[in-house]
């Protein structure tokens, strides 16, 4: 059975990179004795795979990876298991069934991502930049140099920022997030500061990601649907 | 959740963050959300690797010591690190004091620091614990207010070039007196007492070495005159500490910690035995560790599934000096073959004198195509190795290298010492040609069309250091360019072999080796050149990147300290030795024996064989009684 694991990564962990916390739930996973399948070979590994990589510093309520079992077992307590293994600011949310083909593949339906973004204490840009954003917003284009192999390359942003708004004391996005064009928090915030001519010092703004999706729509009428909502638990 | 002691800001400015937040699966909190240390804890101990978070997280001593410490309720062991010198910079901007993972508190609120010195190329990195500690580096320097700096590890068995910047050092295996010194520590307390009164209290527990109650004078041509207490309480003997009950004394690890970041050793390590049988005369873990003692093999069964459940570690490796000794090897690793190989579990196997027993599991647990043979006969020629006392033969590593390329294996590692007591350019030019002998044997035995290609002969060579409580003790070192030159007699006969261009020859660097000697067999005068090296930015010496030796060679310049009375010298048997009063077990009477009979180049028979009389008898365990059954 393929089962997709929510967690969320809060606190001192998010200094842990992407890999690592590959490590640490492998190793989780190995603790809470769920019948784990292995490919074959000389190095045996678990066959499981990661929605989207976070960056280290990065904290989130909605982080996703399947995982594959030798044998069917009630989600909800797959979801006990791994969670009891778990260390300080990790959760396991929730474990679904997922079916093997399109939807069983975390990683390829990543469509869009949620993040909540708020300036560090004495951080803020000194201006009246709240009520900017829609401004930001309506401009044709928002260009930002990319990095790319070959060099830098011009890039236009402003159709990956699906959502960005206020909320409480910082802003909330909703940003596209699949391999052709992901794009970073932190790039969209420093493609603002700069626009607000705002000078920013090192480390600004903290960013929590708040749910992964999938695209169920077209590109020109997205129905977004988190991963967790295209699996179901089973007793 | 915990707050750290670095800002987010640090954090995110330094590589591998994580080696500094601590929180990790199964290491041991005994403070609440809150911040409330929980109050049954009256004694809090910062245990110290000095060396980055991947190494000492690696180090199965302080992990069983961490263990042991925390089973008592009124004790709290937190781990420290040297941090990496990105952050060490930060920290010295900004005046962050080092703190411990577990609280984040810093060390100087600790009662106890207690650093493992593992290595010699370390002894910087303690300076830069105490200094980023806010500790005074110099122990008379120190006040109530600092917490008791404590020395052990295998650098301890020579502690006296640190003994300026200890407080105490602890002589030999931790699972003995420790109980007794923290009990010291807290009656002291509860009576009122000063830092001094708890000196004397710890100097009177066997194995506790107190420099400060010690003095030395010395020669005029620079050796030790006397070693003498300077305190009725201070023993004139520090007697090593060891278990000699393996299964009543040994503390086995129940729930290692797991890093989060790759440790060097990111698996679960079983300690099978201590101390070992063969006698090699350089060796110095050979000798401190004696007796042998086995632990029992239902008790490491148990043990392994234990440390796999509670881990989730994907590997396990065996971890004991000459693991093939180890009486039931071959029903442990079939056990742990058997139990844990379906369970994709890797199986490490430590370096097993090749045999057919060893193949025979090699194969089941390696790729044979991408695993090699390691075969360490140490010494180029069978006269040297006589005069180490390696038992291994040149029929011994034949017979094995040729099962083994009938099996299938092509790939063969060899490990050599240059620089060793006696050594004549033949034995050097030996290396190359039992390397070649090896590849001849290859081609001879496996027919073309059998082959998976060319053999591949790794030759490594390091330079020999003579380390105390061996038989080499007293040996002379070599300089540098000697080194060189030597390295270079084995390169020029390994070129001029019809098969030179199956075998690939790599050397250490010798001026690491020069100082390492130094380090090894220093007395108090070398805690001056420490001191000045780490003064002139000496740090992270055993690593490449960052040894500078111009600095340690500007320090001895500075303190007027003769490095090659130290390195070059060979000592006379009746000369006063910086580590005399320490009683390791081996007695000075059957090192001086070992050392004429190295001059002879005659063997000693393994302690299985027959006992040599070392004196290590006198602790009553392990190979020493079963040998009598």
């Amino acid at each position: 059975m393929k089962v997709r694991i929510k967690f969320t990564k809060e606190g001192p962990i998010k200094f842990v990179g992407h890999l690592d916390t590959m490590r640490y739930f492998q190793k989780a996973i190995r603790r809470a004795g769920l019948p784990v399948a292995f490919s074959g070979g000389y190095s045996p590994h678990m066959i499981m795979s990661f929605a989207a990589p976070l960056g280290v510093g990065v904290e989130s309520l909605g982080e996703y990876f399947d995982l594959e079992l030798t044998k069917t077992i009630p989600t909800s307590q797959i979801r006990e298991l791994l969670d009891a293994q778990m260390t300080e600011g990790v959760h396991v949310l929730s474990a679904r069934k997922v079916e093997d083909g399109k939807a069983g593949k975390a990683m390829s339906l990543v469509a869009a991502a949620d993040y909540y973004v708020v300036f560090r204490e004495g951080k803020e840009p000194k201006c009246v930049w709240r009520e900017r954003i829609q401004e930001f917003l309506a401009q044709p284009e928002i260009l930002i140099t990319k990095e790319t192999k070959k060099g830098t390359k011009e890039v236009d942003i402003r159709p990956c920022i699906y959502q960005m708004e206020q909320q409480e004391q910082g802003i909330f996005m909703k940003l596209a997030s699949a391999s052709s064009n992901y794009t970073k928090p932190e790039a969209v915030m420093n493609s603002f500061c700069s626009w607000l001519k705002e000078e920013m010092s090192e480390f600004p703004w903290m960013v929590k990601r708040l749910e992964v999706y999938a695209d169920l729509g077209s590109e020109d009428n997205h129905r977004f649907v988190t991963l967790e909502a295209l699996g179901e638990e089973i007793e | 959740m915990r707050k750290l002691a670095l800002s987010d800001e640090i954090l995110l400015s330094v590589d591998k963050a994580a080696r500094y937040i601590g929180g990790e699966v199964n290491s041991v909190m005994k403070m609440d959300e809150d911040g409330n240390i929980d109050p049954n804890v009256k004694v809090r101990v910062a245990f110290d690797f000095p060396d980055v978070y991947e190494i000492g997280m690696s180090n199965l001593g302080m992990m069983l010591l961490y263990n042991m410490f925390n089973e008592r309720e009124d004790v709290w062991c937190e781990r420290v690190f040297s941090p990496w010198m990105d952050l060490d910079k930060v920290m010295r901007e900004k005046n962050i004091p080092l703190f411990a993972l577990e609280s984040q508190d810093p060390i100087r609120q600790f009662d106890f620091l207690c650093i493992t010195l593992g290595y010699e190329m370390c002894y910087t990195n303690v300076l830069q614990t105490l200094d980023l500690s806010h500790i005074p580096l110099l122990a008379k320097d120190r006040d109530d207010s600092c917490p008791i700096v404590v020395g052990g590890g295998a650098c301890a068995y020579n502690p006296e070039p640190l003994a300026a910047f200890f407080d105490l050092f602890y002589i030999g295996e931790g699972e003995t007196v420790y109980d007794a010194l923290f009990d010291a520590y807290k009656a002291n307390k509860a009576a009122g007492g000063s830092r001094e009164d708890f000196l004397l209290l710890a100097a009177q527990i066997p194995g506790i070495y107190v420099p400060a109650f010690y003095d030395v004078t010395y020669h005029e041509d620079g050796t030790i005159a006397s070693f003498e207490p300077n305190r009725a309480e201070a023993p004139r003997v520090i007697q090593k500490q060891l278990i000699i009950d393996m299964e009543k004394g040994y503390r086995s690890i129940k729930k290692p910690v797991v890093p989060f970041i790759k440790a060097t050793q990111d698996r679960v390590t079983l300690e099978i035995q201590r101390g070992c049988i063969r006698g090699c005369r350089f060796c110095q873990a050979g000798m401190i560790y004696r007796p042998t003692r086995e632990r029992d093999i239902q008790t490491l069964k148990d043990s392994a599934r234990e440390m796999l459940e509670s881990t989730g570690h994907e590997e396990i490796s065996l971890s004991s000096l000459s693991s093939s000794d180890y009486s039931h090897l071959p029903e442990l690793v079939n056990f742990l073959i058997d139990e844990f190989k379906e369970k994709c579990v890797n199986i490490s196997l430590p370096s097993l004198r090749i045999d057919a027993f060893a193949l025979d599991v090699m194969s089941k647990v390696q790729d044979i195509k991408k695993s090699s043979l390691t075969f360490a006969p140490e010494a180029g020629s069978q006269r040297l190795r006589n005069v180490i006392n390696k038992g291994l033969t040149e029929e011994n590593i034949m017979q094995g290298a040729a099962d083994a390329f009938l099996g299938g294996w092509n790939k063969v590692k060899l490990y050599f010492m240059l620089g060793l007591p006696t050594e004549t350019e033949e034995d050097m030019k030996g290396i190359a040609h039992l390397a070649e002998k090896i590849a001849e044997e290859y081609y001879d035995l496996i027919p073309k069309e059998k082959r998976h290609g060319k053999i591949q002969i790794n030759v490594s060579t390091s330079f020999f250091v003579p380390k105390p409580f061996t038989p080499f003790q007293w040996a002379g070192m070599f300089t540098e360019q000697d080194f060189i030159d030597k390295a270079k007699v084995v390169k020029d006969e390994i070129r001029a072999q019809l098969n030179q261009r199956s075998i690939r020859y790599n050397w250490h660097e010798p001026d690491v080796t020069v100082l390492e000697g130094f380090l090894a067999r220093g007395d108090r005068r070398a805690s001056q050149v420490i001191l000045k090296a780490y003064e002139k930015g000496a740090i992270y010496d055993a690593w490449s990147e960052s040894f500078d030796y111009n600095i340690w060679k500007e320090a001895f310049a500075e303190t007027g300290v003769n490095i090659d009375f130290y390195t070059l010298r060979e000592r006379s048997t009746d000369e006063i030795l910086p580590w005399d009063f320490i009683d390791a077990g081996v007695k000075k009477k059957f090192l001086i024996r070992e050392w004429e009979q190295a001059h002879k180049e005659i063997v000693t028979p393994n302690c299985r064989q027959k006992c040599s009389g070392c004196g290590a008898a006198g602790y009553k365990g392990g190979v020493c009684v079963e040998s009598k059954n």
